[in-house]
């Protein structure tokens, strides 16, 4: 009992961070059938109402339903969280693991310049990005994605430090291995624990960097229904009725508040294995 | 003044036990261990790993991981149970009564802190000195170590000084509160032979100096042997037996330790060389009856019944044996065959180095352009031998001495600075040009098959993945694996398992499974057993010998260990600071003519039998750093019969001796010849 109760305080993150992403998730996939309402169904009699019977929630200045568009906002938002930083591993995977094997002049050369992005903040790389190529939804997701690239390239460039001089990458060599099948089979199978760890916790950044695009008109454009959309809109009756401007905004938080609790939980946890 | 009774003893331990929990259970890490030590004796431990015997260190220090739990027993230092103290008493005994040296003197040292204000910290936490107290009596402590110069030292950082140093002033800060028990927990293990000589002779000057009771864990039997009056044999959490050095290791009267001495290659060759069979049981689940029993020759079932009780075979000499009578009455284990085969001169060669060069860090043209340039690391340097066919040639070697980059540049791992290897085909002759043709008949073993083998993937796919790359078709792989686990005596059942679920023995198997999946025919060998435990050394040598044959294949065999070179090698070439000093058949290297070098090696081995005389040739100060190698001849620093100027400026080069044997050293070979050998009785 003793043992249960320690595993259980010591992995309190990792299960708290799991319990909110389940609700999230299960809540935002399963919208349609949680609100009778449609995202973009008006009413223009039930402006700005306060939670209530008809609007679990409330309504917004359209008189939109607050609960269906948080909930389809929530599906912006983790497409675009998941899709971000699903671009920025494709992209920060192969270049870290080619540069820390490779080592030498390659790795430094490479190096410098991921160093070179690393050194402005992402949410400004992203906005450069997205002033040139003009805003939508899939801009913004290339932008977070590219934006994230070099963090996790550095990421992985030293995790494959670490490993590349293990004796079964020299094995693999010995053997007759190819450079690409050393990397990618050998090498990288070790390094997913790292990735999974650093991945989880950037899913919450990049749904935040989303929400800020578009919290500035970056982003996703209406009507679709986003939660830094949202807020943007709601800023401007914030003295008629907070509701709009609380549920994305307490959605935001809680998401990105899942995402960290369970990203720590999974650290705690491969570290502690290894 | 105390009134005269009846002493305690340094350290009494009574039926100790000691609990870890973990996910899968309780290990049972001690049970039962009840040994005692006096003022001013060593008492040695010795275990393979996973036997307890660090827990036990850690438990007498009372700092045993937060999962672990003394279940029950007693510790008494000089009468006063260390148990029962509260943290704060614990603190003044810490250091004080109580010291211990750990095995990596690197990560026991400060590296931020000059060595005198370490040690001068101890006395001063103990209130032992004052200031300038403490810094004068620092100097007295590392004179106490045989360090010389202690002034120079104490000003030192530690990473300044070599590791055998280093562990020298780790000894003088454990022997700063004059303690009453020293733990030495492995303290030679990260050091060459001919350093651990030299802290083994420290050791034991100790012991007649200071008065302590020391007690010495190492899973090195020969260095047991060498330090301790009694030793206790640890296994598997159970104290198995405790006696006399001499009774211990001429009449071992448990099982496990007459298996432990044959498990040893004998360096004399006067003496079996054969495994344990089995494998340590799982703690968490310990049999019902004798620990040993399951991988015990004289099992009988009342064995099974029962723990036995430990058994006086005379006093002072305990074994935890039912049988013991009959262990004890067993002839010892005829001589073991001699596994190697003579070297074949005749035969062809099948790989031959010439004037290796193997230069690390060399320095890129901008830094030598700006003057910032450092000499590189000189790690291979001007090497030259055949490998013959069929033959096994040892390499062997202090750490630095280049063995392992050699090994690595001749199976292209690495590339050469200058000079060349070459590996011809067996039957044809032909030199090999072809890379994946290289990479078929030249292979490589490493020494850690913790890391040697992925820890991702299956068995299974280690296996198939050489047989793959080489164009064998799937069916004919999967019947080729299936093969060589066989070959390798594994059970079909591995070829699902992930590496972590393998003992060091099996984990080896496989990775010589892969490096002769292949069929090779040089396979280099790169210290394949150090990393493994006694008991299963023997069974990996026989499995390579048994291959070898069957392959014809020709092994390049490195290693430091020359008891055990000289029962698997044909030739052995002897390296010293990227140099071959001296070169030909094992009886060669083992008898007169010795090069300097070799002499000190051979003389420096510690051999399991406490009746060996002590070392004869002892090595002064630390090997030179290969950025800057002594010129002439690089031995000449260190060498303990340097003739004078010429070797000094003059390189000796490595010319015919005698027979087959080659040899770099000025002394005329007359000289060499009337040096007696060290090893009397077989040379």
């Amino acid at each position: 009992m003793t043992t249960l109760a320690a595993v259980a305080r010591a992995d309190a993150p990792l299960v708290i961070g799991a319990l909110i992403l389940g609700c999230v998730l299960v809540l935002t996939v399963l919208a349609p059938l949680v609100t009778p309402y449609g995202v973009a169904e008006q009413s223009i009699l039930d402006r700005l109402q306060r939670p209530g019977a008809k609007h679990l929630l409330g309504t917004d200045q359209y008189g939109r339903d607050l609960l269906t568009r948080t909930l389809f906002g929530g599906r912006t938002a983790l497409l675009l969280g998941l899709g971000a930083v699903a671009l920025g591993l494709l992209l920060g995977v192969p270049i870290g693991l080619a540069s820390g094997y490779a080592g030498g002049r390659t790795d430094e050369v490479v190096m410098r310049v991921v160093d070179a992005f690393l050194s402005f903040p992402a949410l400004l790389m992203a906005l450069m990005i997205v002033t040139a190529l003009g805003a939508s939804t899939a801009h913004a997701l290339l932008a977070i994605g590219v934006a994230n690239a070099p963090g996790i390239a550095r990421i992985v460039r030293s995790q494959t430090l670490a490993v590349k001089h293990e004796e079964f990458v020299l094995a693999a060599r010995a053997q007759g291995d190819s450079q690409a099948y050393v990397m990618f089979g050998e090498i990288l199978p070790n390094l997913l624990p790292p990735i999974v760890i650093e991945a989880t916790i950037r899913i919450g950044f990049a749904i935040l960097a989303g929400a800020s695009l578009s919290f500035l008109g970056l982003g996703v454009q209406p009507p679709t229904a986003d939660w830094g959309l949202m807020i943007r809109e709601a800023r401007q009756h914030i003295f008629l009725s907070p509701w709009p401007l609380l549920c994305p905004g307490a959605a935001l938080a809680l998401t990105i508040v899942g995402f960290n609790l369970f990203g720590d939980g999974v650290r705690d946890r491969l570290a502690g294995r290894a | 003044m105390t009134p005269p009774r009846e002493p305690s003893p340094a350290l009494e331990i009574e039926r100790l036990s000691v609990s870890f929990e973990t996910p899968r259970g309780e290990v049972r890490a001690l049970r039962d261990v009840t040994f005692d030590i006096e003022a001013g004796e060593v008492f040695g431990v010795a275990g393979e790993s996973g036997s307890g015997k660090s827990t036990l260190a850690y438990a007498i220090m009372r700092d045993l991981a937060p999962n672990a739990r003394v279940v029950g027993g007693a510790i008494r230092c000089a009468g006063d149970d260390l148990l029962g103290l509260a943290p704060d008493a614990l603190r003044s005994i810490r250091g004080r009564r109580i010291a211990m040296v750990y095995q990596d003197p690197q990560s026991a040292l400060n590296p931020s802190m000059r060595v005198g204000q370490q040690i001068a910290e101890v006395l001063e936490i103990h209130a032992l000195a004052s200031r300038s107290g403490a810094a004068a009596r620092a100097l007295e402590l590392l004179a106490l170590v045989h360090i010389p110069d202690p002034p120079a030292v104490a000003r030192a950082y530690p990473h300044q000084l070599s590791g055998g140093m280093q562990q020298r002033v780790v000894i003088a800060m454990a022997l700063a509160g004059n303690p009453g028990l020293l733990i030495m927990d492995e303290p030679t293990t990260g050091l060459d032979v001919t350093t651990q000589a030299r802290i083994l002779e420290l050791v034991a000057d100790l012991r007649h100096n200071i008065g302590a009771a020391i007690l010495y864990i190492s899973h090195d039997l020969a260095v047991i042997a060498q330090v301790s009056d009694r030793v206790g044999i640890l296994y598997a959490g159970e104290l198995v037996e405790v006696a006399s050095v001499a009774r211990l290791f001429h009449h071992p009267a448990h099982p496990y330790t007459r298996g432990l001495l044959e498990a040893l290659p004998d360096i004399d060759l006067a003496r079996g060389f054969r495994p344990i069979r089995g494998r340590l049981p799982d703690l968490t689940r310990i049999p019902e009856g004798c620990v040993f029993a399951p991988r015990c020759d004289f099992v009988e079932d009342a064995c099974t019944r029962g723990q036995p009780a430990m058994a006086t075979a005379v006093q002072g000499h305990a074994a935890r044996c039912l049988r013991w009578e009959m262990v004890m009455a067993m002839p010892p284990a005829p001589q073991g065959r001699r596994i190697a085969q003579r070297s074949r001169e005749t035969a062809s060669t099948v790989a031959s180095v010439q004037n290796l060069t193997k230069h690390y860090d060399e320095p890129s043209a901008l830094a030598r352009w700006l003057g910032l340039a450092r000499p590189p690391v000189h790690a291979v340097d001007d090497v030259t031998f055949d490998v013959r066919g069929g033959e096994v040639l040892a390499l062997v070697g202090e750490s630095g001495c280049g063995k392992t980059t050699l090994g690595r540049v001749l199976v292209r791992l690495l590339p050469l600075t200058a000079g060349a290897a070459s590996v011809r085909r067996r039957e044809s002759g032909a030199e090999i040009t072809s890379d994946a043709e290289f990479r078929r008949v030249v292979r490589i073993v490493f020494q850690n098959p913790d890391s040697s083998l992925n820890p991702t993937k299956r068995i299974a796919a280690i296996l198939d993945r050489p047989l793959a790359i080489h164009g064998v078709s799937r069916p004919a792989r999967r019947a080729r694996v299936r093969e060589l686990l066989e070959a390798v005596r594994l059970d079909p059942s591995y070829l699902d398992r992930l590496p972590r679920a393998l003992s060091g023995g099996e984990k080896q198997r496989v990775a010589i499974a892969r490096a002769f999946a292949t069929g090779p025919e040089l396979v280099v060998l790169d210290e394949p057993l150090s990393a493994l435990d006694v008991s299963s050394q023997a069974s990996i040598v026989d499995l390579l010998m048994e291959l070898r044959v069957r392959l014809d294949a020709s092994y390049v065999f490195i290693s430091h260990d020359l008891s055990l070179v000289r029962h698997v090698a044909d030739r052995i070439g002897v390296m010293y600071l990227g140099k071959l000093v001296e070169l030909g058949t094992v009886d060669e290297i083992f008898s007169p003519p010795y090069h300097p070098y070799t002499r000190a090696l051979l003389s420096s081995i510690p051999v399991p039998d406490p009746s060996a005389p002590a070392t004869t040739v002892r090595l002064e100060g630390a090997v030179p750093s290969a950025r800057r190698p002594p010129s002439g001849c690089r031995f000449h620093t260190r060498c303990p019969s340097k003739l004078g100027r010429i070797c000094e400026e003059v390189e000796p080069p490595l010319q015919r001796a005698d027979g087959t044997r080659w040899l770099a050293c000025h002394i005329p070979l007359e000289d060499l010849r009337r040096e007696p050998p060290v090893r009397p009785g077989n040379a």
